[in-house]
């Protein structure tokens, strides 16, 4: 009984690591998005897909280079380039118009892009070999191991949220950030460009999604559509953590990632001791992947702007 | 408050009157050619445009729900697909249990359709703006998931269904003719209903929320149960469709209410013209008609397709309601 306990204790252990993993990557999206959302009001459907680039330019400067740190330092900047293109191109035209324009015009987008990538490098899944420094396990904890390509990632992602965090805080284009989500025109008034202030945050948005596709190519195949499924789960964090809220997306990113983590593993185990083990794992096998969006509806219930509401300012 | 971030441009009374009424003539018009489709069809013999013209009219009740909501009570809603899902799921499971018939499954269709839409609706309708695209588009989302974890109906791969159901224990509908003209007499019924719906006081609430939320609050009106109301009826109209959309193919999976489904609908009642009804069934026509050509040309046709919709939205002013409309008023005054 007492093995079956830390066996038990280990497995949720494992998984809330996976979830907190999961949730960086998807924080990672979730910042850029919802900096998109708070500041210029726009609804982009498309950021999902330049995780996705991310990923692919992760494999193909990985293979080119035969390094894994050579192909990240070269994807990112493809990324950001990626990301101002499209905003000179496309999202400029878009501050000005309603939401369902820019949902069109970014459902557009997202056909285009997909295709293209299918187009460039085919359907075909590719993967991208994880570094060989660290490849392996560590030991954490007891007799539990970890492996330590994982471990980077959280510390990378935290990395990453810490300087977002200074940067929206402490620096001056921090500063611009937070005045022009709180007052866009009064910002321009005052002299400062706020174009080029969205084209920077655009391309920001883009270089962090794109971090997080190349961050994670190892561990998932890279595949055509494989942004698609992330947009979603970013718009939960960013409607559980509160439109335009950096703070916000990072809380609800690792709470949706360890929710839906421990929730597919742990959901069938809890329900078996309540229901027979055929019906145990049916029903929790349906009802897992639907745990984010109750947890989104519930706390839409009670807080419908979600959990830090932001009116008008970045936090 | 900003009750009404999702600002879609009021339009006058007298033009929305008029084309009010031109829309209705305008559904005439594609109604008559529809009925006497099967009769150029039996001087060619080809049987591809009636199937065709099927999906076409199953797509266009589908968008036309959407247009109740969307068009009328400017609801952005990103999860209308998984109404469609519901009504293709209730055809599959009622026949997994020795259920088949159209009208038994129509009815349980709609009846589950409703409640899911009465549930994430008044959830939903707490929130505005980008909030209500995105808690519609999660909530789509989870009936998706819910559906490629349930094995025993196929999963992931899909349910295909042994045959189409009967009526009355007549197995009526495997004639492609007697499809055709069930799919087109629910579409006519769909559409006078909706016409008489908006007509109605409960329409012109609906209209007057949407052009204005904070005026109709001013006279006494709150807005939510009837925007929630619209939101329950487009919900079972839309698992209609996705009735007679499972007969047709006669197969069902998970990916007729993944969100891509939801957005092509959009599409779909936003190139026909939106607030119209007559629109979203042109818009359904004009889209499958070129997805069918498109596709004819290569298999990256997805690339040309959204080339067109961003090109469409980004250079025509006021995006494609503006295209649509000088188009129909370039044809008014020429």
């Amino acid at each position: 009984m007492r093995g079956l306990l830390s066996e038990m204790l280990n497995l949720f252990l494992l998984q809330a690591l996976n979830g907190v993993q999961f949730g960086i990557m998807l924080f990672l999206v979730a910042a850029g998005l919802t900096l998109i959302f708070g500041i210029m009001d726009l609804i982009n459907l498309s950021h999902g897909v330049l995780y996705m680039v991310g990923a692919y330019f992760a494999a193909t400067f990985v293979a080119l280079t035969g390094s894994f740190v050579l192909g990240l330092l070269l994807a990112l900047p493809a990324a950001l380039l990626l990301g101002i293109v499209l905003e000179l191109l496309v999202f400029r035209r878009l501050y000005e118009r309603d939401h369902l324009d820019q949902v069109l015009a970014t459902f557009g987008l997202i056909l285009i892009l997909n295709e293209s990538v299918k187009v460039i490098w085919g359907a075909a899944p590719l993967s991208v070999p994880v570094p060989e420094a660290l490849t392996g396990s560590v030991q954490l904890f007891g007799n539990v191991r970890y492996p330590l390509y994982r471990l980077v990632i959280i510390a990378a992602g935290l990395a990453t949220a810490a300087g977002l965090y200074v940067l929206v805080n402490f620096t001056r284009v921090g500063m611009l950030l937070r005045a022009g989500a709180s007052n866009a025109p009064m910002v321009s008034a005052l002299g400062v460009d706020i174009r080029r202030l969205f084209t920077v945050v655009f391309g920001l948005g883009a270089m962090l999604a794109g971090l997080a596709g190349a961050l994670v190519a190892p561990i998932l195949s890279v595949e055509p559509g494989m942004g698609d499924s992330v947009l979603i789960l970013t718009f939960v964090v960013i409607v559980i953590g509160g439109v335009g809220s950096v703070r916000g997306a990072f809380i609800a990113a690792i709470l949706v990632g360890v929710v839906d983590t421990v929730g597919r593993t742990f959901g069938p185990i809890l329900l078996r001791t309540m229901l027979d083990p055929s019906a145990a794992s049916q029903t929790g096998r349906a009802l897992a992947p639907m745990l984010i969006y109750i947890l989104m509806a519930a706390v839409l219930l009670f807080r419908p702007m979600g959990l830090f509401p932001v009116r008008g300012a970045v936090r | 408050m900003n009750s009404s971030t999702t600002n879609i441009a009021p339009a006058h009374l007298a033009e929305v009157r008029v084309s009010f009424r031109t829309a209705g003539f305008a559904a005439l018009a594609m109604f008559a050619i529809l009925a006497a489709l099967p009769l150029l069809t039996l001087v060619t013999g080809d049987a591809f445009v009636l199937v065709v013209a099927t999906r076409i009219m199953i797509f266009a009740l589908a968008a036309l729900s959407l247009d109740l909501i969307l068009g009328f009570g400017a609801l952005v809603s990103f999860g209308h697909a998984a109404f469609v899902g519901i009504g293709a799921y209730a055809v599959a499971i009622l026949n997994a249990y020795g259920v088949n018939d159209l009208l038994v499954q129509s009815l349980v269709a709609v009846a589950v359709a409703a409640l899911f839409a009465l549930v994430t609706g008044a959830i939903s309708l707490r929130t505005r703006g980008v909030y209500f695209i995105m808690i519609t588009l999660a909530f789509g989302q989870m009936l998706y998931f819910l559906m490629i974890s349930l094995s025993a109906f196929g999963g992931d791969d899909g349910y295909t269904l042994p045959a189409r159901s009967t009526v009355l224990g007549m197995p009526l509908l495997e004639n492609n003719l007697v499809m055709f003209y069930t799919v087109l007499a629910v579409l006519v019924g769909a559409f006078l209903l909706a016409r008489m719906l908006i007509a109605s006081r409960f329409g012109r609430v609906l209209r007057g929320t949407r052009d204005n939320a904070v005026r109709m609050q001013a006279i006494g009106f709150s807005p939510s149960p009837y925007q929630l109301t619209a939101y329950v009826i487009a919900g079972s109209i839309a698992a209609l469709a996705g009735v007679l959309l499972a007969n047709q193919v006669e197969f069902v999976s998970p990916a007729y209410m993944s969100w891509q489904r939801s957005g092509e609908l959009i599409v779909m009642v936003v190139l026909g013209g939106m607030g119209t009804l007559a629109g979203p069934i042109a818009g359904a026509a004009a889209f499958i008609l070129l997805e069918e050509w498109l596709s004819s040309f290569s298999q990256h046709w997805k690339l040309g397709f959204g080339l067109i919709l961003l090109l469409v939205v980004l250079f025509s002013k006021g995006g494609v309601g503006g295209l649509v409309k000088r188009l129909l008023g370039g044809a008014h005054h020429g």
